[in-house]
C-alpha cells in the first residue's frame, strides 16, 4: 500500500507549485478577475506550453493520459490559490464529454484545440428546476429536417460568459426526468437565438444564464448517438464532481493555515489568542476535517482510477463530495470566526477562499444531494 | 406556571397588528419581503411613522418619550414588528446612546440630544471598537486629552455601522493612560462634521460596505459633550450591555425567516418531481430549526417573566445572543442549499433601491449566499459568541 505520488505526479504538483507562487499572489487574482474575461489569456496560453491541458485527455487523443489522481493532485494546488482559469469547464467537462462521445473526426477537430489553449468551452446542463438531477432536462431538441432546433433555458453556465463554443443538454424524447432521450449538442454560444446574460460569480468566476430561442443546429452538432448521453454525462460530472472535491481540499488547507498563523499574530487581552485552549481545540478541528476531506479524496480518486463497477464509482464520488462538503461548512466557517471582524472583509483573502468553497460545495450537487445518493446506490 | 397572554396583553396584540398592517408602508414591505435592502430615507421615514403613534422607543422611560409597556407587551410589539418585516429602529440612538444619556447625561444634554434621537432627525452612530481592541474593547486607545474647554480627540475606530449616513458619534475615548485600562476610559459625543473626522469604508464579504473605519486627527470637542464623569465611561458602557439586551435573541426575526424557508422549499423543485419541503433529509433539518427556535423562545419568555417580576437582568441574555445568532446563521444555511445554483450569481443590484434590469434567478435566490456570508457576523460582533460563553462560565457556572 502506497500513497506517494509517483515522479510524474510530483513533477505535475511542482509545476503547478511553481507557477502559483510566482504568478499568482491574491492582488493578482483580484486584478484578473476585475478584468473583462475574468481569467487570464496569458495565464491559459502558459498553462497550455506546461502541458496542463494535456493532462485528462486520453494517449490516442493526443493527451497525457492523466488519471483522476493526477487529476486530484493538480486541482489541490488550484485550490490553495483558488485559481479562477476555467480548467475543469474546458478539460473536465467539456473536454471529458467529446472524448466519451465524440465521434473520431469531432475529437480530432476539438481536442487538439483545447490542449492547445485556442478553445473556450462551457457545459450548459443545469436548469432551473433540475438541482442537481442531470437527467431533469426540459431544454428541448426538436428534429426539423436535417436539423435541430434548440429551445430553452440554462442557469449558471460555469465560463459561459465568453464561451466560444458550448455543449449544450438537449431533450429530443421523452419526459422531462426520463433517462433516455439526452443529448449533447456542439455549437458556436453566438449562434443565432442564443442570448447570453453574463455575470461574475460570488466566488470570482464568469458565468451566464443562456437562452435558446429557436436555434438551429446541424445533426452533425450532436456529440454520440441520439438520446443517450446521460452517462456520459454523469460520468463527467462525477469526474468534475471529484476534481471540485479535490480543488477545496486545496482551499481549506490555505484556510487552516492562515487561520492558524492569524491566532498566533492577533493579540487580545495581552496575549496571542492562539493561547486560549478553546481556540486551539478548534483549530484542531479544522485540522481533523482537512485530513478526513484529503483522505475521502484519495479513495474516490483511487476508486475511479480503479476497474470497479460505474455504481461503485460513482458512490466514491458521493462519499468524497459529500464529506468534503461537510468540512468545507465546518472549516470555512471556523476560519472566519477565529478571525474575528477582518474574516468578513472583501479585502482578505481568508473571505474569498470562505466564498469559494462554499460554491464548491454548491457546484455538482452538495453534502446532503450526495449522501443520499450514496445511500441510494 | 401560566405563559399566556392575558386579554388585556391580546388586544394590545390586535391593536399592534392593526397598526402595523395599515401603517407600514406597502412599498416597504414588499421591498423587505423581497430582500432589497431599504435606504436611509425609508429607515427614517419608517421611524417617524412609529414616533407618531408614540412607539418609537418602547424601551425609555415614559417620560422621556417612551411607551410604558410591561416586557410583555414590548416582547407582543417586537414579535409583531419581527414578523411583518417592519425594521427595529436603528440602534446606535435609540437603544445604545440614548440610555446612556438619560442616565448619565446632565440636563442640557438630555434636552439637546434626546428629542432628536426620538424624531428620527439625527442618526447615530457607534465609536467603540478600534483595530487592536476587538473583544478586548477595555485595551482601546484612541485619546481624548482635555485642552481648555475642549477635547483633543486623537484615533482610529472600526467597525462603524452606517457612519456614512451618521450626523453624531458616540465614542469610548481613553482619558487616563495611567491607571488600570477600564478605569481610564470616557463616554464623549462627536459630531461627524467636526473637522479632523473621517471615513474609510470598508466592504464585506457580500460585496456591500456596512461598516467604516473612522479616524480622528486632533478633533476638537466641547467638554459639554462629555456624558457624566471623566473615566467613567466604561461602566456607562457595560451597564447599557448588561441592561439593554432584550431583543437579541432574534427571534421574530427567526420565527419570520422560517415560515419563509418553510414556503421557499415548497417552491423549491427537488428535480426528481418533488419539491425540498417533501425532502426528508431537509424535513428534519426545517423540524430540528424550528424545534430550537421553539427552545429559545421559551427561553426569552422565561427572561421576560423573570424581568417582569422584578428581577435584574442577568447573563441570560448571553444564552439568546449565542443561540439567536447560531440559529439565525443555521437558517441562511438551508437558503442557501434551497437556492442551489441560484445563489451563485453575484447581483448585489438586484437587492437594491430602485434596480431596474432583468432579474435573475427565481425568488430571492441570488441573495441567498450574501446572505450567508454577511450573517457570519451574528456571531463576531455584539460581543462575539466566545465572549458570551465566558460571560456565561463565569457569571453563572462561577468557573
Amino acid at each position: 500500500m502506497d500513497f506517494s505520488y509517483s515522479e510524474e505526479q510530483q513533477m505535475l504538483q511542482e509545476s503547478v507549485q511553481k507557477f502559483v507562487q510566482k504568478n499568482y499572489d491574491f492582488d493578482t487574482r483580484n486584478k484578473i478577475i476585475a478584468s473583462e474575461k475574468g481569467y487570464s489569456e496569458e495565464n491559459w496560453s502558459l498553462f497550455s506550453e506546461l502541458g496542463w491541458l494535456t493532462v485528462p485527455f486520453a494517449e490516442e487523443d493526443g493527451g497525457f493520459g492523466g488519471s483522476a489522481v493526477d487529476l486530484m493532485v493538480m486541482m489541490e494546488e488550484f485550490g490553495k490559490v483558488m485559481l479562477v482559469e476555467p480548467f475543469v469547464a474546458n478539460a473536465v467537462l467539456c473536454g471529458g464529454l467529446i472524448s466519451l462521445l465524440g465521434s473520431e473526426d469531432q475529437k480530432a477537430e476539438l481536442i487538439s484545440q483545447i490542449m492547445e489553449g485556442k478553445l473556450q468551452l462551457a457545459l450548459a446542463a443545469a436548469e432551473t428546476g433540475s438541482r442537481y438531477n442531470l437527467a431533469s432536462v426540459s431544454t428541448a431538441a426538436s428534429t426539423e429536417g436535417d436539423n435541430l432546433v434548440l429551445s430553452g433555458k440554462k442557469v449558471v453556465v460555469i465560463n459561459g460568459a465568453h464561451a466560444d463554443k458550448l455543449l449544450v443538454v438537449a431533450r429530443e424524447a421523452g419526459d422531462v426526468r426520463d433517462r433516455s432521450g439526452v443529448s449533447v449538442f456542439l455549437l458556436d454560444r453566438e449562434t443565432e437565438g442564443v442570448t447570453t446574460h453574463p455575470y461574475t460569480t460570488v466566488d470570482g468566476r464568469k458565468a451566464a444564464e443562456i437562452t435558446f430561442k429557436n436555434v438551429k443546429v446541424p445533426a452533425a452538432a450532436r456529440l454520440g448517438a441520439k438520446g443517450e448521453a446521460l452517462a456520459a454525462l454523469e460520468t463527467v460530472v462525477d469526474r468534475a464532481a471529484l476534481a471540485s472535491a479535490a480543488e477545496a481540499v486545496g482551499a481549506l488547507e490555505s484556510l487552516l493555515r492562515k487561520t492558524v498563523e492569524y491566532s498566533k499574530t492577533r493579540k487580545q487581552f495581552g496575549t496571542s489568542i492562539s493561547t486560549f485552549q478553546v481556540l486551539q481545540h478548534r483549530m484542531v478541528d479544522m485540522f481533523i476535517e482537512c485530513q478526513l476531506a484529503r483522505s475521502i479524496v484519495i479513495m474516490a480518486a483511487m476508486k475511479l482510477d480503479s476497474s470497479d463497477s460505474d455504481a461503485e464509482k460513482a458512490k466514491a464520488v458521493s462519499a468524497a463530495k459529500s464529506r468534503v462538503g461537510h468540512a468545507i461548512y465546518k472549516v470555512g466557517q471556523e476560519a472566519i470566526q477565529i478571525h474575528g471582524g477582518i474574516g468578513m472583509t472583501e479585502e482578505l483573502d481568508v473571505g474569498h477562499l470562505f466564498k469559494r468553497v462554499t460554491a464548491l460545495d454548491i457546484l455538482f450537487g452538495d453534502e446532503d444531494y450526495h449522501i443520499q445518493r450514496f445511500a441510494a446506490l | 406556571m401560566n405563559a399566556d397572554f392575558t386579554a388585556e396583553e391580546l388586544d394590545f396584540q390586535q391593536q399592534v397588528r392593526e397598526f402595523l398592517e395599515n401603517e407600514f408602508p406597502a412599498e416597504m414591505r414588499a421591498k423587505v419581503d423581497a430582500n432589497i435592502r431599504l435606504s436611509k430615507d425609508e429607515l427614517v421615514r419608517w421611524q417617524k411613522i412609529l414616533y407618531k403613534q408614540g412607539w418609537v422607543a418602547p424601551n425609555w422611560p415614559k417620560e422621556y418619550g417612551g411607551t410604558g409597556w410591561t416586557p410583555t407587551q414590548k416582547h407582543i410589539f417586537g414579535m409583531e414588528m419581527g414578523l411583518i418585516g417592519a425594521p427595529e429602529p436603528v440602534p446606535f440612538g435609540m437603544k445604545m446612546v440614548a440610555p446612556v444619556i438619560m442616565a448619565y447625561g446632565n440636563d442640557e444634554q438630555k434636552q439637546r440630544f434626546l428629542p432628536d434621537i426620538l424624531e428620527s432627525n439625527v442618526w447615530w452612530c457607534q465609536g467603540y471598537s478600534e483595530p487592536n481592541a476587538g473583544s478586548d474593547l477595555a485595551s482601546l486607545k484612541t485619546t481624548a486629552v482635555r485642552d481648555g474647554d475642549e477635547y483633543v480627540v486623537n484615533g482610529a475606530k472600526t467597525w462603524n455601522t452606517y457612519g456614512q449616513y451618521a450626523d453624531w458619534i458616540f465614542c469610548l475615548v481613553r482619558t487616563d493612560n495611567t491607571v488600570k485600562k477600564q478605569e481610564g476610559i470616557s463616554f464623549l459625543l462627536i459630531d461627524m462634521k467636526t473637522p479632523g473626522v473621517s471615513l474609510k469604508p470598508i466592504v464585506l464579504i457580500d460585496g456591500h460596505a456596512e461598516v467604516n473605519e473612522v479616524f480622528f486627527d486632533d478633533v476638537r470637542v466641547p467638554a459639554e459633550n462629555l456624558i457624566g464623569e471623566e473615566n467613567k465611561g466604561w461602566t456607562y458602557a457595560k451597564v447599557l450591555l448588561t441592561h439593554e439586551r432584550t431583543g437579541i435573541a432574534g427571534v421574530p426575526r427567526s420565527v419570520r425567516r422560517l415560515r419563509a424557508l418553510k414556503r421557499v422549499a415548497a417552491e423549491t423543485e427537488d428535480g426528481f418531481g418533488g419539491t425540498m419541503l417533501e425532502n426528508p433529509v431537509f424535513k428534519h433539518k426545517l423540524a430540528r430549526i424550528e424545534i430550537e427556535l421553539e427552545a429559545l423562545e421559551f427561553t426569552e419568555l422565561r427572561t421576560l417573566a423573570s424581568l417582569s417580576a422584578g428581577k435584574a437582568p442577568g447573563p441570560e441574555s448571553s444564552i439568546l445572543k449565542i443561540v439567536g445568532s447560531e440559529l439565525a446563521q443555521e437558517m441562511d444555511e438551508l437558503f442557501v442549499e434551497l437556492a442551489g445554483y441560484h445563489c451563485l450569481p453575484f447581483l448585489p443590484e438586484q437587492f437594491e433601491d430602485g434596480f431596474q434590469g432583468d432579474y435573475i434567478g427565481p425568488g430571492t435566490s441570488a441573495s441567498a449566499a450574501l446572505t450567508y456570508f454577511n450573517n457570519r457576523k451574528l456571531s463576531i460582533f455584539g460581543g462575539s459568541n466566545e465572549i458570551q460563553r465566558n460571560i456565561i462560565s463565569k457569571a453563572v457556572l462561577g468557573l
